[in-house]
C-alpha cells in the first residue's frame, strides 16, 4: 500500500504541473487575443439589467449619471477612454476599474446591475436617425 | 468516527471555513483594478476533508460554509455568486479526487480555476452579458496561484494532522 503510494506521487505531482502549465498556457493566449490583437473600439454601450440603456461615441466628452433604479454611477468619456468616476454602490469595484477603450472591454457593476461595454461599430457616413 | 464525535468534527471544520472566510473579507483586496480576486482560504478546510474524510462531508462543510457567509456578511445576490461558484468548484474537485491522477495541490488548483468560472458563469447568466469573458483571463491565472497556495497548505494539513483525530 505505501509502496504503491510512493510509485504514484511523482506521476500525480507531474500531472499536477501539467494542469497549471495547461491552465497557465489557456491564460496566456487569452491574454494575448484581449490586449494584443484587439484595437481600440468606437462606441460605448451602457445596459442596465441586460437592456441598453444608452449609446455614446468614446470619440465624443460624456459625463452621464446611469440610473439603474437601484443606484446611480457616473460614466465619464474623455480622450477617447469610458470609466466610471463616482457610484452609489458599496463596494466601488467599477469606480476602481481601469479606464477601458479596446473593442470587448467592460466595466461591470453589479450591484446596480450596470455594464459598461466598448465595442466596435461600422462606421458609416449615414445618419443614426432619420428623423 | 461515531455520530457524534463526527457531528462535533462536521461543526468545527464549518467554524474554521466559515471563520477563513472571514479573515478573507477583512484582507485587503489585491488588486482594485481587477475585483474578485481572492485567496480561497477556506478551501483548505475542502481539501482537507475530501482526501481525509469523505466528498460528502467535504461538500456539507462547504454548502453550510456558503450559506452561513452569505447570511452574515453577504446579501442574496452573493450568496448567488458564491453558490454558483462553490457548487461547480466542489463538483470538479470531487471528480477529480475520486479519478486520482492529482495530487491535493493539483486538485486544488483545479477548484479554485472551477470557483471563478462559476461565479463568472453565474455573473454572465445574471447580467445577461457575455463580456464578462475579459476577467476569466485574469481569473484563470489568480485562480491558479491562489490554488497552488492553498493546496498546498492543504496538503500539509492532509500529511501533518495525526490519523487518530478523525478515529473515535
Amino acid at each position: 500500500m505505501m509502496k504503491k503510494q510512493e510509485e504514484t506521487r511523482p506521476r500525480r505531482v507531474r500531472n499536477d504541473i501539467l494542469l497549471i502549465a495547461v491552465l497557465l498556457l489557456v491564460a496566456a493566449v487569452g491574454a494575448l487575443y484581449l490586449f494584443v490583437f484587439r484595437g481600440a473600439g468606437n462606441t460605448v454601450t451602457v445596459t442596465v439589467d441586460g437592456q441598453l440603456y444608452a449609446t455614446y461615441a468614446l470619440s465624443d466628452t460624456v459625463e452621464v449619471d446611469i440610473d439603474s433604479g437601484d443606484g446611480t454611477n457616473r460614466l465619464i468619456i474623455r480622450d477617447g477612454k469610458a470609466f466610471v468616476e463616482t457610484a452609489s454602490c458599496p463596494d466601488g469595484i467599477c469606480v476602481a476599474h481601469r479606464p477601458i477603450f479596446r473593442d470587448g472591454e467592460s466595466i461591470v457593476c453589479l450591484p446596480n446591475r450596470v455594464v459598461v461595454t466598448v465595442t466596435s461599430r461600422e462606421q458609416t457616413d449615414a445618419p443614426d436617425i432619420v428623423v | 468516527m461515531n455520530r457524534a464525535k463526527s457531528i462535533a468534527f462536521t461543526g468545527l471544520c464549518v467554524a474554521l471555513a466559515l471563520i477563513l472566510a472571514y479573515v478573507e473579507l477583512l484582507l485587503p483586496p489585491l488588486s482594485a483594478a481587477i475585483p474578485g480576486i481572492k485567496m480561497g482560504l477556506p478551501n483548505v478546510i475542502i481539501v482537507f476533508l475530501l482526501y481525509r474524510r469523505s466528498a460528502r462531508s467535504a461538500a456539507l462543510v462547504s454548502l453550510l460554509r456558503i450559506l452561513l457567509v452569505g447570511m452574515l456578511f453577504g446579501n442574496a445576490m452573493s450568496l448567488m455568486y458564491s453558490l454558483a461558484g462553490g457548487v461547480l468548484s466542489l463538483a470538479v474537485m470531487i471528480l477529480l479526487r475520486r479519478l486520482d491522477r492529482l495530487s491535493a495541490v493539483g486538485v486544488s488548483v483545479a477548484g479554485a480555476v472551477a470557483h471563478n468560472v462559476g461565479q463568472i458563469l453565474a455573473a454572465m447568466v445574471l447580467l445577461d452579458t457575455s463580456e464578462l469573458a475579459y476577467y476569466l483571463v485574469v481569473l484563470v491565472i489568480t485562480g491558479t496561484v491562489a490554488g497552488v497556495l492553498i493546496g498546498l497548505c492543504g496538503a500539509l494539513l492532509i500529511r501533518r494532522i495525526p490519523e487518530s483525530l478523525l478515529k473515535s
